[in-house]
């Protein structure tokens, strides 16, 4: 079975995201258009980086009313990997498959660098070929990445490891001079309480080749694959 | 013509670091009287006549118009 890769309008990280998947794990992979309601033949669906419908209003506030997200949202119920990079993730929070919210990054500007961010999680689905601790390089470029929930939201989120991936510095320390955006406990990357629906800010298709100098994004998806693949047999 | 006049702003506990910004930017022009700025956003609606106005706007707002999870919003309606 496949794994999908939805393209909304405004979509723009969908074919590094497809090539990572295609050709670097050599995956059965597949398009997806937002239009699409039938999603059953797929495995997993990743929704990845852009501005969907031009992000306006809010960065995916209106994405969240593609046809395609009930289709999302029956995977997530089911237990399908679901994953949401940046544009994505920002999609999933408003779509409420993921708990908080975005704001401007506080700096008030668009950020576009390498980041490092510290495995919180090693048991997720998505992080299984990490350790905990492990640091992974890996570039962001947004401008709405300022993660917030409330006080309660955090707790429980913490309580129940679903905080999966907090910015750091180069060794591993969680400081906040290692946030490019304003994010609540430098929170990069968060799962859903079944911990098959993820988001994250940073951008593992574009760190998984060293052509591109890192390939740390590469765990993430060979994370996901093998969760896939462990799956199976069940 | 009907119009609501939406006013969309962040939650009192949500920091609003553009507004912090603005309001730096204007102590430092001088304008020391400055206590605080929130931002937001400005939406005009125009609707049909007839129906319950306020209640379908008020789900405008809560379905797409604002986030609960981060914004308030204040309608006013014309």
């Amino acid at each position: 079975m496949p794994i999908g890769v939805v393209i909304f309008p405004g979509t723009n990280c969908d074919q590094d995201t497809f090539h990572v998947l295609k050709e670097v794990l050599e995956q059965d992979v597949r398009y997806v258009w937002h239009a699409e309601t039938d999603l059953q033949d797929l495995n997993a669906v990743v929704l990845p980086g852009g501005f969907a419908h031009g992000d306006y209003l809010r960065a995916g506030a209106i994405a969240r009313f593609s046809p395609v997200m009930d289709a999302v949202r029956q995977m997530a119920e089911a237990g399908k990997p679901v994953l949401g990079i940046c544009n994505g993730f920002q999609v999933l929070l408003e779509a409420g498959l993921l708990p908080g919210a975005m704001r401007r990054n506080e700096g008030q500007r668009f950020v576009c660098q390498f980041v490092h961010v510290r495995v919180e999680n090693g048991d997720s689905p998505f992080l299984r070929a990490c350790l905990r601790g492990q640091v992974l390089r890996m570039p962001v470029a947004h401008g709405e990445g300022n993660y917030y929930a409330d006080p309660e939201t955090l707790a429980g989120l913490n309580a129940s490891g679903r905080i999966l991936l907090r910015y750091c510095t180069p060794d591993g320390t969680v400081d906040p001079v290692a946030n490019p955006n304003g994010s609540v406990e430098n929170i990069a990357g968060i799962c859903s309480a079944a911990g098959n629906v993820m988001g994250l800010m940073p951008h593992p298709e574009r760190c998984s080749e060293m052509i591109l100098g890192s390939t740390d994004g590469r765990l993430l998806f060979e994370s996901v694959v093998r969760s896939l693949t462990e799956r199976r047999p069940l | 013509m009907p119009t609501a006049k939406i006013r969309i702003t962040l939650k009192p506990t949500v920091l609003d670091a553009q507004g912090a910004v603005v309001a730096r930017a204007l102590q430092s022009l001088g304008f020391e009287e400055v206590q605080g700025v929130r931002m937001g956003k400005y939406i005009e609606v125009e609707l049909e006549e007839g129906g319950d106005t306020q209640a379908r706007v008020d789900e405008m707002c809560r379905q797409l118009l604002a986030n609960p999870v981060i914004e308030d919003y204040r309608i006013e309606l014309e």
